[in-house]
């Protein structure tokens, strides 16, 4: 591998300026005359606005313009959208409802957006705002995906009766009602799973300059994927065609799912710019975050699991209300369907089973993937189902599991996928030794001693990654392609540039693609450079979410170096009067092996742009680029075992040992796949142990919409983890990588919430697990 | 006491990573803004403008600050360190920088700056800190991408190598 090839822990290129405040995210960017932007923002769940009175607000110091919903229209700017049909069971398309960047008629939750302040200052923009007059129709409330469907509620979008988006179903459900007929035991259970805030630590910002004397836009916005925000804005929105307008995603400090989406935010910056004639700057203050940033998961489940007498699974059924929230956001639709109910297999063979998946409005916040995004609802049904099988059928938790294990491959699961390879079981030992479970009753019996509770739970989890095959997502209802693009820029000096379609907010993009080009050429990674994140520089990619940088955004990587490494050979043949197939790439050198006639690379190179002696009818250059569509998802796996200790005075959990055995396929940089390991489990256990969104049921007012009410994973709650992997290639590109940016946020809920209802002896346990719960859980036992 | 006025500007005269600063700055500034957006040095980052995730944090006179709780007119007189001031050196990283490196204690290196500044500071007042100690040092920041493992591992290594090179010139 090299000491800066594939497998090595290259420590990272990007992390100097990281590490002395040279980063450069999108509220540090200035241009000449940028003025900054504030939105009024509706403070009901649910109202119509009667009336915008300006006036007081226009006459403040500093204000140089205020518009509203009626401007943007007559602009012809368009919705938001939906990026993903999704139909109901009777074959009807998704009831959506219109999304308008600033609401005309009416506001849907609280933080919709009615205007937008342009000042001076941003303190003299959020003054004026405060003084903008909206006069509000007051609406009845849902917040519940309950109450949404009960009747008589609230109709929050005239297209979507009785709030319900769409009725869909995977899966075979006679087969299901068949295996269930048959069944020698019966595991029923109801399932919440709770709403989340992505809490990126950089709020979202976006600074829109429009250029007159160009008819230009240029947009810097906190994006994961700045190429698909231009195509979104281009095709739909109306803000300007592909070639006027640029997108530019600077660094990005943390995404986690959140910066998917084209948000109203950048659309109405840029339409402003034009509107007022100055750069338009706005940037998210936190409470506006937790308001407008997509939330994640909110999941109603009753899920029940057949068994026969020997403990083997007969089928599975599901039925899911989501609630999406007021407005369907860019992939809503898939989130809780085809990212969610096609991973109800789990890693078990399950002969049958059927998903039933109700979307739904409420007066909240858009809810849309947040890392995992449909994987981590669907590990927690499977997991909790599994573990309280087990306790209901008297056996244990890892020998219910190992019975039912996949273990030959591919395995066509009832719901779609088709598992590639995996080796579950061999996770599911590393973990089991990792962390002593034979040992665990003498501790447990140790901890009584001192009047504390000991639990142990497991979570062996499987989700698709890599996504994905285009004409399978098409096929789905996707309204976009899923592969990715790469260029190679080979200098006349040698020095390479790899432009990626992928966008890095945090995992280390620029070192881990820069050590696939050492690995291949045995050039230095500090002669690569990786160029990203900019519309202008990058050629059209799909960007980065779902695990997908690695398993399809170096594939492209891979199938561009593919022809620069043959046209370096030919040069090099011609060159060194030898043979092509002769041609070896070692040490930024090019051999004919068998000889000492070498190389470097950078002659070649140089060679290649001279063009004074290239083969006969050669192009000048080295430049290649490809296009990459992956053949299948790839499937992660893997078993997380955390053992807990519950006070059971205080109701307080202690996580003693947490460890996770996963099984990513190839791994190029060991350090940074460790590093997103840990930040997933610290999601995930924020999920099990400290996070929750609340809206107050009357009004709608998120009562969580600070980190003073909203409890984020800190040092002192969470512990260290450790971490192996049980590495089963992945057949289906060229790298072999799975993929790892969520799998600890998927794997690590139900572990944690197995342990804590271990240690208490009850099942009723909702997440987050706080001490409050869990000591009335304990006490009501 | 005369009542301020919003948009009435003070002069402000501190010290910022060793270079005499004077600037005007309204009365409700916030240190924050005023650093990033006044002064230009964006290094200092901005999370949540209630004090509560750490990103901004800064040292006034040695000690830990958060600069979105403090206005600029606080900081008169003060002698104020940012994360820029972090290096000893053109292309050169300190210690804890370097430790941040080797452990991969960052990875989207937003609430990195703020973090550094808290633990430079920690590494200051007591260098003998151990894990405890340094968690619950830590436990004043919001970091969304590490689950703070490998920022406790460089915490630990910059304060080894500190004290043996402490003794070394003893």
């Amino acid at each position: 591998m090299g000491i800066e090839g594939i497998g090595a822990s290259v420590l990272r290129k990007e992390d100097k300026r990281f590490i002395t405040g040279k980063g450069r995210y999108t509220d540090d960017m200035v241009v000449p005359g940028m003025k900054h932007a504030v939105f009024v923002r509706s403070p009901y769940a649910h109202a119509k606005i009667v009336n915008i009175d300006t006036s007081e607000a226009e006459a403040m110091p500093g204000v140089i313009g205020i518009l509203n919903g009626k401007q943007l229209t007559e602009d012809g700017i368009g919705n938001l959208i939906c990026g993903w049909m999704v139909h109901s069971k009777d074959g009807s398309p998704m009831n959506m409802g219109a999304w308008r960047p600033l609401a005309q008629d009416t506001v849907r939750y609280v933080g919709d957006a009615v205007a937008i302040v342009v000042a001076d200052t941003r303190a003299q923009a959020r003054d004026a705002a405060d003084l903008v007059n909206v006069e509000y129709e007051e609406l009845p409330v849902v917040t519940g995906v309950e109450d949404a469907l009960a009747e008589g509620a609230p109709q929050i979008h005239p297209e979507a009766k009785n709030n319900l988006i769409f009725d869909w179903v995977l899966g075979d459900e006679q087969a299901t009602a068949d295996a269930f007929s048959k069944a020698a035991h019966v595991v029923k259970m109801d399932i919440v799973n709770n709403r989340l805030v992505p809490n990126a630590m950089e709020p979202r910002a976006a600074l829109g300059v429009y250029d007159a004397a160009e008819d230009h836009y240029t947009c810097w916005t906190t994006s994961q994927n700045p190429h698909v925000a231009r195509l979104v804005m281009s095709a739909f929105y109306n803000v300007a065609p592909e070639n006027k307008l640029r997108v530019i995603a600077p660094d990005v400090g943390g995404g986690f799912g959140s910066k998917i989406y084209i948000y109203p935010e950048e659309i109405v910056c840029l339409w402003a710019s034009k509107r007022t004639g100055v750069p338009v700057k706005w940037n998210c203050d936190r409470t506006e975050a937790f308001l407008t940033d997509a939330h994640g998961r909110d999941h109603v489940t009753h899920a029940e699991m057949a068994f026969d007498a020997d403990h083997h699974i007969l089928g599975l059924k599901v039925e899911t209300k989501a609630n999406l929230g007021a407005y369907m956001s860019l992939f809503s639709s898939a989130t809780p369907t085809y990212l969610y109910a096609t991973l109800l297999s789990g890693q078990y063979n399950i002969p049958a089973i059927h998903a039933n998946v109700k979307a739904i409005y409420t007066n909240t916040t858009p809810v849309d993937a947040y890392r995992g995004a449909g994987r981590p609802e669907a590990t927690y049904v499977m997991e909790r189902m599994m573990e309280t099988a087990a306790r209901q059928l008297g056996v244990s938790p890892p020998e219910l599991r190992r019975k039912n294990f996949i273990r030959s491959f591919p395995h066509q699961t009832p719901v779609i996928m088709t598992y590639d390879t995996g080796d579950f079981e061999a996770s599911l030992n590393a973990a089991m030794q990792a962390i002593d479970y034979a040992g665990f009753a003498s501790r447990r019996a140790e901890s009584e001693s001192r009047g504390k509770k000991r639990g142990i739970g497991m979570s062996c989890y499987i989700e698709a990654c890599g996504i994905a095959p285009s004409a399978a997502v098409g096929s789905l209802g996707a309204g976009v392609g899923l592969w990715e693009s790469a260029e190679v820029r080979v200098n006349a000096v040698g020095t390479i540039e790899i432009l990626t379609g992928s966008h890095s907010h945090g995992q280390g993009h620029e070192t881990t693609f820069a050590q696939l080009v050492a690995e291949r050429f045995g050039v230095g990674i500090d002669s690569v450079n990786i160029v990203h994140g900019d519309t202008d520089k990058v050629q059209m990619g799909m960007g980065t979410y779902g695990s997908r940088s690695g398993a399809v955004g170096m594939s492209a990587i891979v199938k561009a170096l593919d022809k620069v490494e043959a046209k370096a050979k030919k040069i090099a043949a011609h060159l060194m009067e030898a043979d092509e197939g002769d041609i070896v790439i070692e040490n930024g050198e090019l051999k004919v092996a068998g000889t000492d006639k070498t190389l470097p690379w950078f002659q070649m190179a140089l060679a290649a742009y001279t063009a004074h002696n290239l083969p006969s009818g050669m192009e000048p250059g080295l430049k290649e680029g490809a296009f990459y569509d992956p053949s299948n998802f790839t499937f992660p796996a893997g078993c997380y075992i955390c053992e807990v200790e519950v006070d059971p005075d205080t109701g307080k959990t202690e996580i003693l040992n947490f460890v996770a055995a996963d099984d990513f396929g190839n791994i190029i940089n060991p350090m940074i796949v460790e590093g997103q390991v840990h930040g997933g489990l610290a999601q995930g256990i924020g999920q099990a142990l400290l996070e929750g969104c609340h809206y107050d049921p009357q009004t709608g007012q998120l009562i969580t919409a600070s980190y003073m009410d909203y409890t984020m994973p800190r040092a002192d709650d969470l512990p260290s983890f450790q971490i192996s992997h049980q590495t089963t290639p992945c057949p289906g590109n060229p790298l072999g990588i799975k993929g790892c940016g969520e799998a600890g946020a998927i794997g690590s809920p139900p572990a944690v919430i197995n342990a804590i209802t271990d240690a208490i002896g009850t099942n009723g346990l909702s997440m987050p697990a706080s001490p409050q719960k869990v000591w009335a859980a304990l006490h009501n036992a | 006491m005369s009542r301020l006025n919003a948009h009435e500007k003070k002069t402000v005269t501190f010290k910022l990573n060793g270079l005499p600063v004077r600037a005007d700055a309204e009365s409700r500034m916030l240190l924050s803004d005023f650093i990033r957006h006044e002064i230009g040095l964006t290094g200092t980052h901005v999370g949540c403008e209630h004090g509560v995730c750490g990103a901004c944090t800064i040292q006034v006179d040695g000690a830990p600050a958060r600069a979105c709780l403090m206005l600029a007119v606080q900081a008169e007189g003060a002698d104020i360190r940012t994360v820029e001031a972090l290096s000893p050196g053109e292309g050169r990283l300190s210690t804890l920088q370097a430790a941040f490196k080797r452990h991969h204690g960052l990875q989207c290196g937003f609430c990195t700056p703020g973090i550094l500044m808290s633990l430079d500071a920690l590494i200051s007042a007591r260098p003998d800190a151990g894990r405890d100690e340094v968690r619950d040092h830590l436990s004043g920041h919001l970091c969304r991408c590490t689950g703070y493992v490998t920022i406790v591992e460089a915490a630990l290594s910059a304060l080894d190598e500190i004290r043996r090179e402490v003794k070394s010139n003893v």
